[in-house]
């Protein structure tokens, strides 16, 4: 079963419709790039899966449970809003680190958090706060960060605060993870660490969704491709198939314009 | 000169000014203490988005399968917590602090709502209330723009995280918030320091009334000018604290950008 479905998303901004009719499934462990123009929805797609945005219309459902209906306000509370959130992280286009914390922090302070929430978090508290700082500077680690752990966002670069960015996401454990364009804010010679570490992922079969333009990367890297111009899905399909041989004359167009590049 | 700063005259001229500075300290931290968090509390209110007709509003252009009208719209925007307290805000900014003092010293007593307690102490209340409720105003706009300044991402970011609203604004906003206010809010701080003078409008003695008492006559002194000039010292040695101190805590949150 797939682990994610998405069915008939549709949301407004207004008079203007920017998603008009998304459905897609994804499974398990594979990893997902949307590509498509500034403007074309992508972004806005991946904030409603996060709860960002709220969808006009359609279903989201993680793992065959129903998450989010745009007809259903039962499933829209925020307190149960914030749980289901859990299901998915998001790393952003701007990194968003929080300034005032370490990279350690930043990656442990929603853990922490939620542990408090825990029933036995005040006979156990020692112990459950050194297991998340021990969590944390793993995950720091696998990024290759151990050096950097103390360190505050200022004194990153932006490749490593983008590294720290993933590692935040992952300390939750979501089932999806999702990239909103992760490497437009680099520059360009900074981009290939933060690919690096997302290819890593996908070699471990993290399930996750990508927006990006980086073609050859999604080529590479994703399993499906999803490519989408004004607010519609154009074409979606096997990764390398899609870029590669795109049957769409729109997805052509949207190609070239890249290998020309 | 020794002579004179030993004199009789010079001693009982001192200890008036200190009796009318402490009554200005006092002033000037009842003031912070009731300020500071009151003007959170109009910041918050003036940023709510309450608006109680909005969704009853929604669901009968929905039901009527109608356009938002211009009275429909109006409904939809109309946010009373936002309005109050933004009008509040106005018309204490918009007036004179001396004016408020004024008022709030006389008024109830003339209109038989209440009375101050008579002699120093009710004229302190009094003073302390008007100088809280101002400085809160011009504190709620400074704390406002500093929660508007951290960037959308922030809470954005923390909400993904499945952060609960408050744990947000503890944990993510509000110390981006103290150092993006300090700057302003020391301002208002020096400010506060000399606007406590302005008590003597209702004849509290604080430091200047002090001063200005030895040329009219007090204690058998009287035509002496250079008490009232002397006040300035007073003023200068605290704000030059206040300052180092100010500067210290805008030092200390420099760790982070």
């Amino acid at each position: 079963m797939a682990i994610l479905e998405v069915h008939h998303i549709e949301k407004h901004f207004g008079a203007t419709r920017v998603l008009e009719d998304i459905s897609f499934d994804l499974e398990q462990g594979q990893a997902l790039a949307i590509i498509g123009s500034s403007g074309s929805g992508k972004t806005t797609l991946l904030r409603c899966l996060n709860f960002l945005e709220k969808p006009d219309q359609g279903t989201i459902s993680v793992a065959g449970n129903l998450i989010f209906d745009a007809a259903d306000p039962a499933t829209q509370r925020e307190s149960e809003v914030r749980k289901k959130r859990l299901h998915f992280g998001l790393v952003f286009q701007s990194f968003n680190l929080f300034p005032q914390y370490t990279a350690l922090k930043n990656v442990t302070l929603a853990r922490e958090l939620l542990a408090q929430e825990q029933l036995d978090f005040k006979e156990n508290k020692k112990k459950i706060l050194e297991d998340i700082q021990a969590d944390g500077r793993e995950l720091l680690a696998k990024m290759g960060l151990s050096e950097r752990a103390d360190h505050y966002p200022s004194q990153l670069s932006g490749g490593q605060q983008q590294r720290v960015a993933i590692a935040r996401a992952l300390a939750l454990r979501p089932d999806i993870l999702c990239f909103d364009e992760p490497t437009s804010a680099l520059d360009p010679e900074l981009t290939g660490e933060v690919l690096r570490v997302i290819r890593e992922l996908a070699e471990q079969r993290t399930t996750m969704i990508i927006v990006t333009h980086e073609m050859a990367f999604a080529r590479d890297v994703a399993d499906q491709v999803i490519f989408m111009d004004g607010g519609v899905i154009v074409e979606q399909g096997d990764a390398r198939q899609v870029i590669e041989h795109p049957r769409e004359e729109r997805t052509r167009q949207f190609l070239s314009r890249y290998s020309e590049g | 000169m020794i002579e004179f700063f030993t004199s009789s005259t010079f001693q009982t001229v001192l200890s008036a000014l200190n009796s009318g500075f402490l009554k200005t300290l006092q002033l000037f931290f009842i003031t912070l203490i009731g300020a500071l968090p009151l003007g959170l509390v109009i910041s918050f209110g003036s940023m709510s988005r309450l608006a109680p007709f909005a969704r009853p509003v929604h669901w009968f252009l929905r039901r009527q399968k109608r356009a938002p009208g211009r009275i429909a719209k109006a409904l939809i925007a109309f946010r009373p917590i936002r309005l109050i307290c933004r009008l509040v805000v106005w018309v204490i900014r918009g007036t004179p602090l001396v004016l408020q003092i004024i008022a709030l010293f006389y008024v109830p007593g003339i209109q038989r709502w209440f009375s101050w307690p008579s002699g120093e102490s009710g004229r302190m209340m009094a003073v302390c209330v008007a100088f809280i409720i101002n400085y809160a105003c011009y504190f709620s706009e400074i704390y406002r723009g500093g929660i508007q300044g951290v960037p959308k991402g922030q809470q954005e970011a923390g909400q993904v995280l499945g952060m609960t609203k408050s744990q947000i604004f503890r944990h993510i906003t509000l110390l981006q918030m103290i150092k993006r206010i300090v700057p302003p809010i020391s301002n208002e701080i020096i400010t506060l320091v000399k606007d406590t003078s302005l008590a003597r409008v209702i004849a509290l003695q604080e430091v200047i009334w002090m001063g200005e008492s030895f040329m009219k006559g007090n204690s058998g002194i009287a035509g002496l000018t250079w008490p009232l000039f002397f006040t300035a010292v007073y003023y200068l040695i605290f704000s030059g604290i206040v300052t180092v101190l100010l500067g210290k805590l805008e030092k200390k949150l420099d760790f982070f950008q």
